[in-house]
């Protein structure tokens, strides 16, 4: 019986069948916390951007949710820069979406090397108890040395200075390229400013020191020994600040602004 | 039954450890032992992993066509290293960000697939479990010693715990960037070995 074809394919299918329900069972009742993990992992970064947590701070997830409070997801169309009224920020996700046909279109050539653009993007409003605007924070992301680096931007409410930037994935060289979650670097962002007179984007991350924001604003030093992940982070913020990025969308703030 | 219970236990710590003797599973000690608390979840996956392969190979050792028997075990070593992956991002997520692809690539160590096809495959279940985990707690032993080098002279920590005051924060350690990097994985596994064998001649391959 044993060693023939009949039994060594039953045996086969009867072994395939028994780790199929078991990986599947526990992928299924596991799926809920995971996501739960995975979003709450994105609403820390989004609070670390925005000056409302530490980088190394732990925080549990009913903590993370409560200083998440005051902080509007906005779902908005990337080309017009218009909110979406019928989008669900809960259960959007950018990095997804970017993926699947459906709801992305192939990005025009950049230096960033971004392949697809989503045709909506998830920001967010961050506000004070008392309901007033504080900031902007835009999702960013482009290659660097290994791969992609994703993070976040916060702009302040004028949208002409830089309050923070952040990193929550890299796979950068720790000690060289992957010191772009270095607090230190990360320090030098804040005032600087991203937009020339004409609105387009300026900031560089050069080769060497910059000066201090108010009389250098538009540079930022350097990663030593990290030439290529600098030319990224220069990169990334060109693309997602410009015209095929975040570009209409911060046009429409700054009208709202003039005429509002 | 108990001297071989102890001897399937102990021998793969120091006598018969799989990275140090066999040279398996060196991809994933280099990988993920920059920082303690990542080799330490790692460790705990690949013994979970080989202790019950171990045990369901051994379950089945009677069962299973010899022809097949190499896919068998990779069938059931594959659906653990997945559902203990999922298990990793449902409740460790931190870690398991940090680890990335090295929970999966636990179906390519070495160290899984040899216990299964050298032990679990001529030895009763308790037996095999036990060989497991012992194999596993080899693997671990060094990359829980090569993590705290690593750690301690390339971050000037240990668990995520400052030890080291370092230079740019006011203190006196300047980190060494080498020991970030993969390759001085090579060189303290590479020391370990060396240690081991003068410790226990017997392990050196004949001239």
């Amino acid at each position: 019986m044993q060693g023939s074809v009949v039994y060594n394919l039953g045996f086969a299918a009867a072994v395939c069948v028994v780790c199929a329900v078991f990986v599947s069972s526990s992928a299924v009742s596991l799926r809920q916390r995971q996501d739960y993990n995975a979003a709450i992992d994105k609403q820390r970064n989004v609070l670390v951007v925005s000056g409302l947590a530490g980088d190394d701070e732990e925080l549990t997830s009913e903590e993370v949710e409560r200083r998440f409070a005051n902080i509007q997801q906005v779902i908005i169309n990337l080309e017009t820069g218009n909110e979406v009224p019928d989008g669900d920020p809960l259960t959007f996700d950018q990095r997804r979406a970017a993926k699947d046909p459906a709801t992305s279109r192939a990005a025009p050539p950049n230096a960033a090397q971004v392949i697809r653009l989503p045709n909506r993007a998830l920001v967010y409003e961050v506000r004070d108890a008392q309901g007033r605007l504080q900031l902007h924070v835009l999702p960013v992301e482009g290659l660097g040395l290994w791969g992609m680096l994703y993070g976040f931007i916060a702009l302040d409410p004028t949208i002409e200075t830089v309050q923070a930037l952040t990193f929550y994935e890299h796979k950068e060289t720790p000690g060289l390229g992957g010191e772009v979650d270095n607090p230190r670097w990360k320090a030098l962002w804040r005032g600087r400013r991203p937009f020339n007179d004409a609105f387009e984007p300026d900031l560089t991350v050069i080769r060497g020191r910059a000066g201090p924001p108010d009389e250098d604003p538009h540079r930022v030093d350097g990663l030593s020994g990290a030439t290529v992940t600098s030319r990224g982070v220069t990169n990334l913020l060109e693309f997602w600040l410009g015209n095929d990025g975040f570009g209409p969308y911060l046009n429409r703030l700054r009208q709202e602004r003039v005429t509002g | 039954m108990a001297a071989n219970a102890r001897q399937a236990l102990m021998d793969p710590l120091f006598n018969n450890n799989p990275i140090a003797l066999q040279v398996l599973g060196i991809c994933s000690a280099l990988a993920v032992t920059t920082q303690m608390d990542t080799a330490f979840v790692m460790s705990i996956a690949v013994i979970s992993v080989t202790a019950l392969s171990s045990l369901f190979v051994s379950m089945l050792r009677n069962q299973i066509p010899t022809n097949i028997r190499i896919i068998v075990q990779l069938t059931i070593i594959a659906s653990l290293v997945i559902v203990t992956d999922q298990i990793l991002k449902a409740y460790v997520f931190e870690i398991s960000k940090q680890l990335t692809v090295f929970v999966g690539l636990i179906i390519t160590n070495c160290i899984i697939m040899g216990r299964a096809e050298a032990y679990a495959m001529q030895n009763p279940p308790a037996l095999s479990l036990i060989d497991g985990i012992g194999n596993g707690l080899g693997y671990g032993l060094i990359l829980m010693v090569t993590a705290f080098v690593r750690e301690l002279l390339g971050f000037g920590s240990l668990f995520n715990k400052q030890v080291l005051p370092l230079a740019v924060e006011g203190g006196w350690y300047t980190p060494n960037g080498l020991m970030v990097l993969s390759p001085s994985a090579f060189f303290i596994i590479g020391g370990l070995i060396w240690a081991l064998r003068a410790w226990k001649p017997e392990q050196n391959e004949a001239e």
